[in-house]
Order: structure tokens, then C-alpha cells, then sequence
């Protein structure tokens, strides 16, 4: 299909995605606030470039990344690929095997937060709460490392068979300890980080990276185990997110000693 | 590319794709200053000023709901759950059930979301720390894991985090701390972030409270 008429296709669908979120806060304006939007031109241009941003963005990935990411995910799980890597046709597949993936699945979860809108716009938020305290880039990368590891960790669950609660409940532990521990500003930042990392660019790459994997290891059922990646993308940041703040706590301390 | 030994194909697709996205992100961004943060923070002066707090929670709820129904993530895995149920035998295997189950699920969780957009804005109001209430969502997705279906705790656990859209994210992030800020005694920082963690862990609770209902 021609670019131009895929980002006008798209387009079209991201405004009819904000037509309800539009309808809702506009309808409050007038019918309850009753009172006029300040800046009204600002606004509407803002939200024109919002969606033209999201349009492009999302004709980028679809046309160029994610037929490269699906494929890529089908291809290191495939197993005529899984079991040539090692040289040893005739003995079944380990964990080890699936090397490639955990190192796609980290490096997947790493780059598709980074690049993650929703998260840009949390870090900008946050930056300006904190007067700065909070780096934008700072941020992000704490998100993007939990949730890489996370995800990294989601496919090794997948390959080895645990069931999905015994590492979210595991999570859900530390989490609590470290949510005595963190500095207590970080703490509803760091909760937050864990809903935001998995909308638009994450979901379907991961989703397709879990059931492409449950479906090609032995044993997996895409319904069993196909699931719960998003869970662990979910999870991890929270973690990583306190973590990165609780270190920079402690090297300031050690610093003023 | 060197692990698989296999080519790129479309490099030039590949190219102008990723021009694409960082264009749409800088767009996104110079976007997000001008619109998304100003609608936020102005709705909550105003629901502040005005002191009602009927219509502000209904706003919540409204825009919880309003927003994740129509969320295209929480459609596509919906759609994916329902067929997954459907070869799992939990459902029957036609167009109708699925159809039907996909849109209770979207139902459920729109419903949980615009149940944790009124609670956590409750809680910015009263001011009460952000983490009991998530420990006591954690023990519940807890209790509800050993009660649930084994079918439905993988697509539990993954709706949490598909809930939360690039739009509504900036827009309930800025209602959030605008509703901190004009609150005497709060502290954006500590009271305004926390309805994202609220509005990914309802759903979690909801669709186990769904698996073993339906």
C-alpha cells in the first residue's frame, strides 16, 4: 500500500480511537464546567499534532518494524533455527537453547520503551513535578531496563514451564520491601511506571513474541503460557523504578559523607 | 540479521518507517504541552473550584470507562483471549460466543478502569498514601490467582497493562497532578501520580472475577 494513503487510513482510525475521550472531556466542559476552554486554538492545534504524531508513529511501526519484529520472533522460535544453533539435532531443546530469544526479548522490551509516548509524557510530567529531580531520560531507562529484564525473564518462564503466579507473586514481594525501603516521593511514580510501559508499541511485539513461543515449544499451550508477558513488562519497572531512585539515594548519602 | 543469517527485507521501507516514528514522537510531544497536559490540569482546577464532588467522580469514571472500550490494545487482546478460550474448550468455537466473549471482556475491564480512575481520585482528595491501597490490590490478585481458572490468569495479568492508552495516559497523568496541586495539603509529587497503578491493577482482579463467572 502507498505510505500516503496508510497514513491517512491511520489517521483516520486514531481519530475515531479519540472520539470518545474527546466527546467526554468536552461534553464536561460545556455541560458542567460550563465555561469556555482557555486557549481553545492552542488546544486544538496541540491535540491536530497529537494525533497526526500518533498517526505517523504508528504507520512507522507498522510498515517498517513490526513485520521486521513479528518475523524476527517467529524466526528465533522456530525450532528447525533453535536446534541448528547448537549443532545438536537429535537432542531435545533446553533452556539454554533459547539463548537469541531472551537476548531479543531483552533487547525488544529496552528499545520499544524507550520509544513508548505514553512514558515519554509520564518522565515530562514528572521532570516538571520534581523541578527537575527527576531526569526525562533518567527515567526512561530505569522503565526500559525493568522492563527488558522483565520481558527477558517472561520468555525464559515460558521456555521452562513455571506457572505465571509463582514469578508475579515473587515480584509482588520485593515490590512491598522495597516499597519500605525507596524514598517515599518515588514510590507513586514508581506504580505508575508499571502501567504506562505497555500500550501502543510493546503489546502487540510482545504478544506476538509469547504465543509464537508458546506455540513452538513442546508442551506449551498458547493459552497456558502464551500470556502474561505484558504482566512481567508491568511488573519489573516498578521495581526498577525504586530501585534507580534508592540508588541515587544512597550515592548522594555516601557523597555527603 | 548476523544471528539469523537471513536478510532484512524492505531496508528502504525500514528506513523511512523509523524516520516516520521519530517524526510522529516529536509531533506527539509538541502535542502533548499544548492540548493533552492543559485539558487535564484545566479539568481539574475546575472540578476544584466548582467543589463538586459528584461530578468530578463521574468525570472519572466517564473517562476510565469511556477511554479503555474503545482502547484498539485491550480490542486486539480480547480478540486473542477469546480464541484462545474457544481452542481451550472454555467456550464454544463460533463467531457469535467469541465475538460475545471478547466484548464482556472489554466490557469488564472498561468497567474496572473507570472503578480505579474514581478510587484513585478519591484517594488524591483524602490524601491517603498510594501504597496500601496497591498492596491491597496485590493481595487480591493474589487471593483471586488461587481461586481462577487456569485459562484466564495469563490474560488477567496481561490486560492490566493494556488498559492505559498513549492519549489517556498524559490526559488522567495531568488530571492527576492538577488535582494534587490545587488541593491545600497536597503534594503533587506524592498525591498526584497513581491513578495509572490504579487503572492497571482493577482490571487484573475484574478479569479473574470474569474467568470464574463466565
Amino acid at each position: 500500500m502507498n505510505w500516503l494513503t496508510m497514513i491517512f487510513d491511520t489517521l483516520r482510525d486514531t481519530v475515531l480511537d479519540v472520539v470518545p475521550i474527546v466527546s467526554i472531556v468536552f461534553g464536561f466542559q460545556v455541560f458542567v464546567i460550563r465555561k469556555p476552554i482557555p486557549q481553545l486554538r492552542t488546544v486544538i492545534i496541540g491535540l491536530s499534532y497529537v494525533l497526526l504524531g500518533m498517526a505517523l508513529f504508528l504507520v512507522g511501526l507498522e510498515k517498517a518494524l513490526f513485520p521486521l519484529g513479528t518475523l524476527m520472533a517467529e524466526q528465533l522460535t522456530d525450532p528447525a533455527f533453535l536446534s541448528a544453533s547448537d549443532g545438536l539435532f537429535d537432542q531435545p531443546l533446553g533452556w539454554p537453547d533459547y539463548f537469541w530469544v531472551y537476548l531479543f526479548a531483552l533487547s525488544i522490551g529496552f528499545s520499544t520503551t524507550i520509544a513508548e509516548p505514553a512514558l515519554i509524557a509520564v518522565a515530562i510530567k514528572a521532570n516538571e513535578v520534581s523541578a527537575g529531580a527527576i531526569g526525562v531520560w533518567g527515567l526512561r531507562v530505569a522503565v526500559a531496563v525493568g522492563v527488558a529484564l522483565g520481558i527477558a525473564l517472561g520468555t525464559f518462564r515460558i521456555v521452562n514451564g513455571t506457572p505465571l503466579y509463582f514469578y508475579i507473586i515473587a515480584g509482588y514481594v520485593i515490590v512491598l520491601i522495597q516499597t519500605l525501603y525507596a524514598p517515599r516521593l518515588i514510590i507513586p511514580l514508581a506504580y505508575d511506571s508499571g502501567g504506562v510501559t505497555t500500550s501502543t508499541v510493546t503489546v502487540p511485539l510482545v504478544t506476538a513474541l509469547g504465543l509464537g513461543l508458546a506455540t513452538n515449544v513442546p508442551d506449551r499451550s498458547p493459552l497456558m503460557d502464551g500470556f502474561g508477558l505484558i504482566a512481567f513488562a508491568s511488573l519489573f519497572p516498578i521495581i526498577s523504578v525504586m530501585a534507580y531512585a534508592q540508588l541515587s539515594e544512597w550515592r548522594s548519602r555516601r557523597n555527603a559523607e | 540479521m548476523f544471528v539469523l543469517q537471513q536478510p532484512i527485507p524492505n531496508l528502504g521501507d525500514l528506513l523511512i518507517g523509523f524516520l516516520l516514528v521519530v517524526l510522529g514522537l516529536t509531533l506527539f510531544i509538541q502535542g502533548l504541552g499544548m492540548a493533552l497536559f492543559p485539558i487535564g490540569e484545566t479539568m481539574a482546577y475546575a472540578f476544584a473550584r466548582k467543589g463538586s464532588l459528584w461530578w468530578l467522580l463521574a468525570f472519572a469514571f466517564a473517562l476510565g470507562f469511556g477511554t479503555t472500550i474503545a482502547e484498539p490494545a485491550l480490542i486486539a487482546v480480547a480478540e486473542k483471549a477469546a480464541i484462545a478460550a474457544a481452542q481451550g474448550g472454555a467456550i464454544d468455537n463460533s463467531d457469535s460466543v467469541r465475538d460475545s466473549y471478547a466484548f464482556a471482556l472489554r466490557l469488564t475491564v472498561g468497567l474496572s478502569v473507570g472503578i480505579a480512575i474514581v478510587a484513585g481520585v478519591f484517594r488524591i482528595i483524602k490524601g491517603w498514601p498510594v501504597q496500601y491501597f496497591i498492596i491491597g490490590g496485590y493481595a487480591g490478585v493474589v487471593a483471586m490467582t488461587t481461586i481462577a481458572p487456569a485459562g484466564i490468569i495469563g490474560i488477567a495479568y496481561d490486560s492490566g497493562g493494556v488498559t492505559t492508552s498513549t492519549i489517556t495516559v498524559p490526559l488522567v497523568t495531568a488530571l492527576g497532578v492538577g488535582l494534587a496541586s490545587s488541593i491545600k495539603g497536597r503534594n503533587p509529587m506524592l498525591d498526584g501520580f497513581g491513578l495509572i497503578a490504579f487503572a492497571s491493577l482493577t482490571p487484573i482482579i475484574f478479569v479473574m472475577a470474569f474467568g470464574i463467572l463466565y
